[in-house]
């Protein structure tokens, strides 16, 4: 679990991301990305896989084994790129409040 | 959804032999089952292409479906005890160490008459405090708690009695080290109005277990007991609050769990000698009330280990009946084969092993299939229970079917990289049951950007090459070299692995090393292979046990005093730890591990030494595997290095290495002796792959890759790449019975 917490200064990773959610985060980047990634199970945002390879839903973790996944059935992604940036605004926002597509506008 | 499951009785067999399939459906009327031979497992639409052949023979069906439990939670269970006869007093005591008091009501011992409902039992409460019932041959029941929740992880002399004359339950629950203030040392008492009962012989004791109605056992008790009893009176004071001072007299039965700790029996010293059985194997060789830490190994001091470890989520053997059976036509070739069953859009496969026929061999190279590494594997929850995975996998996790399965239906039972509910460790993993994850067509969550295959799956891109090699193979199991030792290897030009053979028995370990002593050619296409050590039951199939002492990278440690198997009496814990690190065996042992991107090899200037001009004709370098279905690069994933000092043979050739890989590639644990910052893939020299070489004595040789990603890139470009040449030249020349030189 990270104990860093989010400032203004990390927007320009925050932009680092958007411009390559696949690629090999700077270290800057990655400590964002400890952070955002880390966390309990209960709420995580996982990828429902609709067709391997193509279709995916977002998708959240309950708490212990043997409830189900939550599948979010309205949010639906055709590529894995975009699919790591919308979990990473989701994520930045809850953390800091702020709407990652107004900031980097 | 995934709504057929099934398991086969064996997981290799000759041609002539059979395989019993074992079905399970859940709301469908039928299915077709029909052969397979697996090939290509791998339905990437970047790949090679899934590919799979269907053997002509006629499985019978279409074939009625019908529902098979799983009944996960482990008990013992004595039968035949004498008659219950609740016109006299009566008792019961355990110590007991429980691990999760309040979750739900836990049997800790029951004495039940099968012909009627009269029956006594000892448990936890649903809020955790000791409770002691009595149930009438009609049905009617009274019970007693002491009402204060048991601490967990701390031992208890839990007793509770019936006087038959006061009509008085009693239930005493006493903590062996007292603790000011925690009121968890109680007793109490009530008079019950319930009438008194005679019933029949052919009682039934079952231990952290009662049996149910719609299953063979119900309110499984977590955690450990030792030395239940069971008497035909009152036990006195002193025997209430005192273990080990009970009197013999009047014993129904008293069961010492430090005898035959490596068997499921459990053995009653008592005269009426009620010795009983284990179901769905909880964990043994473990520490009971009196260990001290001045012993380390069970067999060295048995009283020390007299407890048994009992898991609502062990599971053994799902026991089904089998639905049909596969006779293997003599004409088959040695492969790796699937039964596939569909009905609808429903499908499953349950592959195994077709060996070649006892004592020969139909082609100069055998594959061994590690299916050691697939039990210790199966059925894992790293995707769904380890919230660390997407931060060790560097992208969002992603949800298969089975694993929306697997998480809604735990008791399909856990792996070596699980914990228990209670969060103790799992020392045993079975085959005897449907293993979801060991299916072509599967995506894994470890395998890298790309593909994401891991094990069973990803070792079909070996198949796929040996096959567009158009290379004849014969296909042995882990548990062949297990069950047959060296043999089963002689006489075979080259041996190859999978991609992460990494757990080996001592057995398996000797046959793979007598046939390299011998001459033989090794091909270790693989990453982190060797590592953990397994041990197989004497005489319980498909099972094996590890416990991760000391190191290593695990899920969970063992606890102290727990490092030696209980199968076998084997000290456990890595390969390395056990004076036979991979090294000696490979020339490289496991350095670092990471779930992103994979990345190239560079060849080194020994690749261009005389020795091995065979490997590279035709190679141009320096850089090789720049692409790839496990990462997108041939090094990655889990990486190999020599390292003198754990026995890389001095003639041993480094021919390339990978030379940077991200931060989320880190250094092993056992490695890490004095953390120091710059620990990641960016900084750390040690955090590379090596592909070696040596010659071994009478003429054979090692090629080792160093890197379970190397096989996902064999098929770049329809095969036509370095990964595939390189590999594709070791394995000719291998197969040249012209010794190599002995330096």
């Amino acid at each position: 679990m990270s104990r860093y917490r989010l400032s203004d200064e990390d927007l320009k990773y925050a932009a680092e991301f958007k411009a390559d959610p696949l690629g090999t985060p700077s270290p800057g980047l990655q400590r964002v990305l400890n952070l955002l990634r880390g966390g309990p199970k209960k709420g995580k945002y996982v990828l429902i896989v609709k067709e391997p390879f193509r279709r995916w839903n977002l998708g959240r973790m309950p708490e212990s084994r043997g409830e189900p996944i939550e599948i979010i059935s309205e949010v639906e992604y055709t590529d894995l790129a975009e699919a790591e940036w919308d979990v990473f605004k989701r994520r930045w926002k809850a953390s800091t409040g702020q709407d990652l597509d107004q900031e980097l506008a | 959804m995934t709504r057929i499951l099934a398991y086969t009785d064996q997981i290799s067999s000759a041609p002539g032999g059979s395989i019993q399939v074992k079905v399970s459906c859940d709301g469908l009327d039928q299915y077709d089952a029909r052969l397979i031979r697996v090939i290509q497992g791998d339905v990437n639409p970047s790949g090679p292409g899934y590919r799979e052949e269907v053997v002509d023979l006629d499985l019978g069906g279409p074939n009625p479906a019908r529902f098979q439990p799983i009944h996960a939670g482990s008990y013992g269970i004595a039968e035949s005890a004498p008659p219950l006869d609740m016109g006299k007093s009566f008792s019961m005591q355990a110590l007991i160490w429980p691990t999760l008091p309040g979750r739900g009501p836990q049997t800790i011992l029951s004495y039940e008459d099968p012909n009627s409902s009269a029956a006594f039992r000892l448990y936890l409460d649903a809020a955790g405090a000791l409770a002691f019932q009595v149930t009438e041959s009609q049905g009617d029941s009274d019970s007693i708690s002491t009402g204060s929740p048991l601490f967990g992880q701390r031992w208890y002399l839990a007793s509770g009695e019936y006087d038959v004359v006061s009509r008085t339950l009693t239930v005493i629950q006493v903590p062996l080290i007292s603790t000011p203030q925690a009121q968890d040392r109680l007793k109490d008492s009530k008079v019950v109005t319930i009438g008194t009962a005679k019933a029949g012989p052919d009682g039934v004791i079952m231990i952290a277990a009662h049996s149910g109605s719609e299953r063979p056992a119900v309110g499984h008790f977590n955690g450990r007991i030792e030395a239940p009893k069971l008497f035909a009176r009152l036990l006195d004071e002193h025997e209430k609050v005192n273990p080990d001072t009970a009197k013999s007299q009047d014993l129904i039965a008293a069961w010492d769990f430090s005898v035959g700790i490596s068997t499921d029996t459990i053995i009653d010293v008592s005269d009426n000698q009620l010795n009983g059985r284990l179901v769905n194997l909880p964990a043994r060789g473990v520490t009971g009330y009196l260990w001290n830490g001045d012993e380390h190994c069970w067999k060295n001091n048995f009283d020390h280990y007299a407890a048994i470890h009992f898991h609502d989520d062990d599971l053994y053997d799902c026991e089904w009946e089998t639905d049909f059976e596969v006779k293997l036509p003599d004409s088959l070739n040695s492969g790796v084969y699937a039964v596939h069953l569909q009905s609808g859009s429903e499908v499953y496969y349950t592959p195994f092993a077709v060996r070649p026929p006892r004592g020969n061999r139909s082609a100069p190279v055998a594959f061994i299939l590690p299916t050691a590494s697939y039990m210790a594997y199966a059925n894992n929850r790293i995707g769904i229970d380890v919230p660390e995975t997407e931060i060790v996998t560097g992208r969002l996790v992603q949800m298969n079917p089975i694993d929306l399965f697997m998480q809604t239906h735990p008791e399909i039972g856990l792996s070596f990289y699980d914990v228990h509910n209670d969060g103790s460790g799992v020392y045993y993993s079975s085959r005897l049951r449907p293993i979801v994850q060991m299916q072509p067509k599967q995506i894994g969550h470890l395998g890298g950007v790309g593909s994401n295959l891991w094990q069973f799956n990803a070792d079909t891109h070996i198949l796929a090459w040996l096959e567009q090699l158009e290379q004849p193979f014969d296909v042995i199991t882990d548990e062949d070299l297990e069950k047959e030792g060296s043999q089963v290897l002689d006489g075979y030009r080259a041996v190859i692995t999978g991609t992460h053979p990494e757990y080996y028995s001592v057995g398996m370990l000797d046959s793979l090393q007598s046939y390299l002593n011998a001459g033989g050619r090794l091909m270790y296409l693989g990453g982190n292979g060797f590592y953990w050590r397994v041990s197989f039951h004497p005489t319980l199939p498909g099972v094996i046990e590890c416990r991760k002492s000391e190191d290593g990278i695990r899920v969970y440690p063992p606890p102290p005093g727990e490092f030696y198997a209980s199968f076998t009496g084997e000290y456990t814990g890595l390969w390395r730890r056990n004076g036979r690190a991979p090294n000696e065996l490979v020339g490289i042992g496991m350095v670092s591990q990471g779930f992103d991107c994979s990345s190239p090899f560079i060849l080194t200037e020994a690749s261009r030494d005389a020795r091995v001009s065979f490997i590279f004709d035709g190679v141009e370098g320096p850089v090789v595997g720049d692409y790839g279905l496990s990462g997108g690069g041939a090094a990655g994933l889990e990486l190999d290095a020599t390292n003198h000092a754990w026995g890389t043979p001095p003639n041993t050739l480094v021919l390339a290495t990978s030379k940077r890989h991200s931060d989320l590639y880190l250094m092993t644990p056992e490695d890490m002796d004095d953390p120091a910052p710059g620990l990641g893939g960016t900084e750390a020299e040690i955090i590379r792959a090596e592909m070696v070489f040596f010659e071994t004595p009478k003429g054979g040789a090692v090629f080792s890759t160093g890197s379970i990603a190397w096989c996902g890139s064999l098929s770049h470009i329809n095969y036509s790449n370095d990964v595939a040449r390189i590999t594709g030249n070791v394995l000719k020349r291998f197969l040249d019975p012209t010794p190599f030189p002995v330096m």
